[in-house]
């Protein structure tokens, strides 16, 4: 059946994504779950493997521990020596890598369909068998401060984006950066890692996500025998941290070598915790569409186009994440103007919402794009992957993707008025201010005061 | 291993039989060369259409110009300001994109299939190609953007490491040469008018279509496009590029770590020696984590988190590069280990073994390059702005498979010559 039919109906209000089996699921007697999302389009498959496994779950002292693991993850097992495993996935035609974020951590190989198994057989290896040796852990970790300072010390907007955290948070997790402070990769040893191996990558802490060409019934059997064998293992009980109530604006400045300044304002907000029972979040969601969802949307169009003010003007917001909630607003100011101006325009837009709402026309033209997304995201094998285990990482069901959907298309004009008034709120607020400084140390125009 | 590889190559093989994709080429009307992938899967329809206007036609001193053309291209055109055109195309959940490169300047659209969505897309489209305005207030603020963020790049590390290595590679070619604020600010609106009028024509251009949509439809939509565009000729190229002398240039800058460049510009689209290099790189640097580059500088040393080598194969010479960044106080260090690398290869070539792991990827990833609208879109696009042979992509994996070690020799031997390499280091002790 051509998709084109189908797609009216997965959209539809009211319907159940319960009456299509695809995607299919199997849980393992060991806990392992597997996910497969069939897509014949093209005779190539994705395989991720998510842990249920973050920075978020460190401790201090031991921050990066979850990264630096994943990139020994690629040096070997009994079976499989150092640096064969990507070896292994090159010559089956595959591509493969990694990615550790706050709450997960993630492993994936897209391969020609006939390969799926081998791949297969590869991560399964991992899960249980992996050597930590000391001598490629002493290699590797250089390897790890190298990215640290690729990503993070030789780039301002990264930097002052870690220190903005490192203040907004003061007691959850989310104060440390994934990648670790420099300190604690200095002192990490193969031990630290070892010991975050065996704690955490087991099969009952795990779940595997197969889309593409493929049949469920034999990724299933697959799954089976060679997931199957390993052991699962009862995890540490994990303490839910909460941060206590912030109780008015925190500032931070980074001064680094740039030649623009950048500012960041985040507001402590809430979360996806309940699909069908939260409404807030599904409200700042579609406040963010109608604020930055495209070139004409209100920050570019006010800010950057009709007042010139700023040279780009955004907004992040993610609903789904395991901890505590933030929304950004960020920018760079004109030339000529000063980061406290550009605080000023952003206050003012988002007063703006406060006081007079928004138009049923900006909120029917962002559930357009909502729509329309829904579709473009079918092109993508892997995005259709990311997408399941993303949402399953923070403890949200995959099967509910589709109410998400349908509680977004029916997020009223009132309830973004409402959120707008709730959340920005200035003791919730931290400020953050990248100060430019000049490559040779010596100023290069006078420094401009900031406002409050 | 061997056997395992052996194994792979043989099922591989097998598969080279299997067709890539279907690319229907005409010429329209209007003399526009259309290349059509019909692929009625999901209800999308993208357009791209490429012309010959990259930054190689920036007049002298006004180097920027191809970009800024193309940035304020859909910024209001014929009846619609730039708010009209943004917000008409969210309200039908329709995206442009596109940009400016050192050969092509690109427009794309993507839209849902269905007729009341993609006419107005398309509307919109051709408006911006045919009779982007220019407005001089827009004009000006793009402008200040640009060179705004031409003096923020001119901070970083990366790109300081970037400009000097072009400019160094391409001495007396317009690859070589740069947008600076001092270019950029030369500029006026005149200049982008006139830059669009000569080189966003139909006889410069190639429209690629991919998706759910017939062949009638696909002519209609093409011509339509070509149609309106302004009157004239395919742009004429520069002298193709020489050679650069052996040289070093190290630079100053107080970042933590340094950022390495060695290359040369080696190769143009459509050469023969293509195949041999693509082959013989993949084991050099190319190969991700299994490259030779990969294994010294990172996996042995732990010097760099990224190291690579590629060719850009251009509309004219394009780069060979390799590129590392580490620790400030041991570039030296790994510069010498890459250089190391660089000589053995073009001394031995790659081994048997090597090879046999370089054609097992190449060929067998194949279908990776082929499984969505959005890859096919940009594969058939390059196929069509460079005049590369239709079936290309039916012929990609024989071609691979046919390279032999002495190839890859040869081919290295011919373009990546010792004496004409050139080094730029930034942030080196």
């Amino acid at each position: 059946m051509r998709l084109k039919y189908l797609l009216p109906v997965l959209l539809a209000a009211g319907l159940t994504s319960a009456a299509l089996a695809n995607p299919y699921e199997t849980t393992l007697k060991n806990g392992l779950r597997v996910i497969v999302k069939e897509d014949r389009r093209a005779p190539t498959a994705v395989q991720m493997v998510w842990y249920r496994i973050g920075s978020t779950d460190e401790v201090d002292g031991a921050s990066g521990v979850a990264h630096v693991l994943e990139h020994m993850m690629f040096k070997g097992t009994p079976s499989v020596g150092p640096g064969e495993f990507n070896k292994r996935v090159a010559a089956a035609g595959g591509r493969d890598n990694a990615f550790t974020s706050r709450d997960y951590t993630a492993y994936f190989q897209q391969v020609p369909k006939e390969k799926l198994e081998d791949v297969m057989q590869l991560e399964a290896d991992r899960m249980r068998h992996l050597n930590v040796d000391a001598k490629e852990f002493a290699q590797e970790i250089k390897v790890v401060m190298e990215e640290r300072r690729m990503r993070t010390d030789d780039n301002p907007q990264a930097k002052l984006f870690e220190q903005m955290n490192a203040v907004a948070f003061q007691a959850h997790p989310y104060r440390r950066p994934i990648i670790g402070w420099m300190n604690d990769l200095e002192t990490m040893t193969a031990a630290d890692a070892k010991a975050w191996y065996e704690t955490w990558y087991v099969p009952n802490n795990a779940y595997v996500v197969v889309t593409g060409d493929v049949d469920h019934k034999a990724v299933f059997a697959l799954a089976e025998k060679y997931y199957g064998p390993l052991e699962g293992r009862a995890l540490p009980a994990r303490k839910q941290q909460v941060e206590p109530a912030q109780e008015g604006t925190r500032r931070v400045t980074v001064k680094a070598p740039a030649e623009l300044p950048v500012l960041i304002m985040g507001y402590k907000a809430p979360v996806l915790r309940d699909i069908d029972k939260d409404s807030d979040p599904y409200a700042l969601e579609m406040l963010a569409s109608i604020l930055d969802g495209h070139d004409a949307a209100r920050f570019n169009k006010k800010l950057v186009r009709e007042d010139k003010v700023a040279l780009s003007a955004g907004i992040d917001y993610d609903s789904t994440v395991r901890g505590p909630g933030m929304i950004y607003l960020h920018g760079t100011p004109s030339e000529g103007k000063t980061v406290g101006d550009l605080e000023a325009a952003l206050r003012a837009e988002i007063a703006r919402v406060q006081k007079d709402g928004i138009s049923e026309q900006e909120l029917k033209r962002a559930k357009a794009q909502l729509i329309a997304g829904q579709v473009y995201k079918l092109d993508s094998m892997f995005g259709q992957a990311m997408e399941i285990g993303q949402i399953e990482a923070v403890g949200l069901p995959y099967q509910k993707l589709d109410h998400m959907l349908r509680k977004l298309q029916k997020v009223t004009a009132a309830e973004i008025q409402a959120v707008a008034r709730k959340y920005f709120n200035d003791d919730a607020l931290t400020i953050g201010n990248l100060d430019p400084q000049p490559l040779d140390g010596k100023p290069r125009r006078p420094a401009v005061a900031t406002r409050h | 291993m061997k056997r395992l590889l052996t194994a792979a190559i043989a099922l591989l093989i097998s598969q080279v039989a299997l067709a890539g994709v279907k690319i229907e080429h005409w010429i329209s009307p209007s003399g526009a060369r259309v290349y059509f992938v019909e692929s009625r899967a999901l209800p999308i329809l993208d357009v791209q259409v490429d012309f010959a206007a990259g930054s190689m036609f920036d007049p002298e001193g006004k180097s920027g110009l191809a970009a800024l053309t193309r940035s304020t291209l859909d910024l209001g055109a014929g009846k619609f300001d730039e708010t009209a055109i943004a917000e008409q195309m969210a309200d039908i959940g329709a995206s442009l994109a596109g940009s400016a490169d050192t050969d092509r300047a690109s427009v794309s659209l993507r839209t849902l299939a269905a007729r009341d969505k993609r006419e107005p897309a398309l509307e919109i489209l051709k408006s911006v190609l045919h009779a982007p305005r220019f407005d001089a207030d827009i004009f000006e603020r793009e402008k200040a953007r640009t060179i705004a963020a031409l003096k923020e790049a001119m901070t970083r590390p990366d790109s300081i490491a970037g400009k000097a290595f072009w400019a160094a590679m391409y001495p007396n070619h317009p690859y070589g040469r740069q947008a600076t604020p001092d270019s950029v600010s030369g500029l006026d609106r005149d200049d982008l008018s006139a830059f669009h009028s000569r080189y966003y024509n139909a006889a410069n251009a190639s429209i690629t279509l991919v998706g759910d949509l017939s062949r009638a439809d696909a002519e209609k939509i093409a011509e339509a496009i070509a149609t309106g565009l302004p009157k004239g000729a395919a742009a004429e190229l520069p002298m193709p590029p020489t050679a650069p002398k052996w040289g070093i240039t190290q630079l100053a800058h107080p970042a933590s770590q340094a950022h390495v460049y060695i290359g040369l510009p080696a190769i143009e689209r459509g050469n023969p020696d293509f195949f041999p290099l693509l082959v013989g790189n993949y084991t050099l640097g190319g190969g991700g984590f299994v490259s030779r580059l990969m294994k010294e500088v990172r996996d042995k040393r732990g010097y760099a988190y990224s190291v690579y080598s590629y060719f850009a194969s251009l509309k004219q010479t394009g780069p060979f590069q390799i590129g590392l960044q580490t620790k400030r106080s041991q570039a030296k260090d790994a510069l010498k280990v890459a250089r190391e690398v660089l000589t053995g290869f073009l001394k031995n070539g790659p081994t048997d073994d090597e090879l046999a792991a370089a054609k097992a990827n190449l060929t067998g990833s194949f279908p990776l390059r082929l499984d969505s609208n959005k890859k096919i879109l940009e594969n058939v696009a390059n196929i069509g702005f460079y005049g590369l042979p239709l079936d290309y992509l039916d012929q990609y994996q024989a071609k691979v498979q046919a390279v032999t070690v002495e190839d890859v020799k040869a081919a290295f031997a011919r373009r990546v010559r010792p004496d004409n390499l050139i080094t730029v280091t930034v942030a080196a002790d």
